[in-house]
């Protein structure tokens, strides 16, 4: 049995609907892992029941030797897994320092009424939040923005920070869902080469889903495909391309005369 | 000098003016303009305390009549002598602690804070467990009910009858000073980590809960927080105007307060004490609308009611030309100010 990452046997029913269906992986610490499938296979499902934003009707989901199933999705940022989310979802009225801010606040140890006398503990911690945000900024280039409102960026910066966002949680797995929609070719090539530095750097886990099948390949070392919730293949990218089950789910079936 | 000690001093300064102007009104000026200036202060003390729900947390509540109840009943029946109360309480008689207690004026305010509190915390988990609509409904729901207690446990509060000849302990001093303390540690609250993480439940719940915030908490705080100073606010009302009675604390003064944040901005401190002020002030200087008017030609005879009518039609101009409300959710501060300042010098 793995320690670090397991998903066993997840199901997810919302009614008679089974969106997903013993869904299982194991997934290792440094690992670029990919998850694919055609629209409504259930993608977005996995990443809400590992993040607490779904309840799995049965399964449990491991980290770190615990069953961290059914947390509430703060308890789970806080144990070191964060996501980001398909359409984006930034807090669009705060600037781009702040939004990343956000994310250290469940680090922050001083207590609100300290916070609200303004004690210097405080004020030290808030510098230090600071600090530290703006680091991750400019990690991802974004350094120049940062007093800028998040919802006045262009598309692709958005899309950034919300990685950036998300690595403030400081994260030990990280999840992204479909980074790379509604990017240009071009944007697309730098995401991959980003994702790809920010593990190395980090020494990150990265879980995504993406529909950009380049994308996918050029970046993921081991990709799962899912159809109607179902698992239907599981492997390198190159086994994944041959795969005859994923042909058929994303272009049907050959007619035979 | 760097920015912050300078700002400090700015500070400083602006509030000695206050408290000289304070000092000036409280020994020269008439009690009706004294009596103004009380309810300027209250006011803002309501307002500030209210946005950091509906503003800051993006959440409308519609209760805070409920805890401002609460706060003026509790102090009020901590100030009075046993003896007063005995007098008061003619139908039923006070129950028994509250029957022979009696407190500094201090404490009761901060009593009342604490009960407004409490009571504000009972409700919570009923409360956020909804939201939109729905949370509107529960806490309008519960203003109703603490009035509808009001009237009918008359052993606590005497019931319609109210409570009579409290004692004007509310000065200026007392009021302002409230209202400034409030004004600070609240500003604080929303520009530290807490604050930001309840814009963020603001801004969108579910990023705000996949980074690490739980909704939950910081809403209990903005709620509680609130609730404190709505409950103290409560007790110098009160003691302000001494006498109270349930009618006093109908849902009307939540609408007031409701008209107060959003004229003034959403999510803007200084909005809410600029909206407070004009708001107290004005309705007092809008009363010549009601007296009879002589223009030469025309006598127009005096319409009671008719500063409603005109405040209805300043706040439908402000809400067409800044839909966001005077500040938006932008606040007033030195920085700007002198930023403001040496932009004009320079043209």
């Amino acid at each position: 049995m793995n320690d670090f990452f397991q998903l066993d046997n997840l199901v997810m029913q919302f009614g008679g609907l089974t969106a997903v269906k013993d869904f299982s992986i194991i997934i290792e610490p440094g690992e670029l892992v990919g998850l694919i499938g055609p629209n409504g296979a259930g993608k977005t499902t996995v990443f809400n029941m590992i993040t607490g934003f779904l309840t799995p009707t049965s399964g449990r989901v491991l980290w770190q030797g615990r069953d961290i199933t059914g947390w509430p999705p703060h308890a789970v940022t806080a144990q070191g897994i964060a996501r980001t989310f398909q359409n984006i979802r930034l807090f669009t009225d705060m600037t781009v320092l702040e939004n990343v801010m956000v994310s250290f606040h469940h680090t922050i140890r001083s207590r609100f009424w300290k916070a609200m006398l303004g004690l210097p503990s405080h004020k030290r911690e808030e510098k230090r939040i600071e600090k530290e945000a703006r680091a991750f900024l400019e990690e991802l280039h974004l350094g120049h923005l940062a007093d800028e409102k998040a919802g006045s960026l262009p598309y692709g910066q958005q899309r950034r920070l919300e990685i950036a966002r998300a690595l403030a949680a400081r994260p030990k797995l990280l999840l992204l869902d479909e980074p790379a929609a509604g990017m240009n070719p071009q944007e697309t090539m730098e995401l991959a080469k980003l994702v790809r530095e920010i593990r190395d750097r980090r020494r990150l886990t990265v879980f995504l889903i993406e529909h950009d099948m380049k994308f996918v390949m050029g970046l993921c070392e081991r990709i799962k495909v899912l159809d109607y919730g179902i698992t239907i293949a599981e492997g390198s990218p190159s086994e994944i391309q041959r795969h005859p089950d994923v042909i058929k789910a994303y272009l049907g079936e050959p007619k035979h005369a | 000098m760097d920015t912050s000690t300078r700002n400090a001093l700015c500070t400083i300064l602006l509030l000695a003016v206050l408290a000289a102007v304070l000092y000036v009104f409280q020994k020269h000026g008439t009690e009706y303009q004294i009596r103004i200036l009380n309810n300027m202060a209250i006011f803002i003390t309501l307002a500030v305390s209210y946005n950091l729900v509906n503003g800051f947390c993006g959440i409308l509540h519609l209760g805070p009549n409920a805890f401002i109840t609460i706060g003026a009943y509790t102090s009020a029946l901590l100030t009075m002598s046993p003896a007063e109360k005995q007098l008061s309480f003619i139908i039923e008689p006070l129950i028994w602690p509250l029957s022979v207690i009696q407190v500094p004026f201090a404490v009761s305010l901060i009593a009342g804070g604490i009960a407004a509190t409490f009571f504000a915390f009972l409700i919570s988990f009923p409360v956020f467990r909804v939201r939109g609509d729905y949370l509107a409904i529960v806490t309008l729901g519960f203003g109703e009910v603490v009035r509808v207690l009001c009237n009918a446990m008359q052993s606590l509060t005497n019931g319609p009858l109210g409570l009579k000849g409290l004692t004007p302990y509310t000065t200026l001093w007392w009021s302002w000073g409230v209202a400034v303390f409030t004004v600070v540690v609240i500003t604080k609250l929303v520009n530290s980590s807490y604050g930001r993480a309840m814009k963020a439940i603001r801004e969108d719940e579910t990023a705000a809960k996949a980074m690490g915030v739980d909704p939950f908490k910081h809403l209990l705080l903005a709620f509680l927080v609130s609730a404190f100073f709505s409950g103290v606010a409560g007790g110098l009302l009160a003691h302000l105007i001494t006498t109270i009675s349930p009618t006093l604390f109908t849902f009307f003064l939540t609408f007031n307060l409701l008209i107060i944040i959003v004229v003034g901005g959403l999510g803007s401190t200084s909005g809410a004490v600029i909206a407070a002020a004009l708001f107290a002030w004005g309705g007092e200087a809008l009363r010549v609308v009601e007296s009879p008017m002589n223009l030469g030609f025309i006598t127009i005879p005096g319409i009671p009611g008719m500063r409603m009518v005109l405040f209805s039609i300043i706040l439908m101009v402000v809400i067409l030309f800044a839909r966001r409300g005077i500040m938006g959710r932008s606040e007033l501060s030195w920085d700007r100010l002198f930023t403001a300042l040496r932009l004009q010098t320079k043209a």
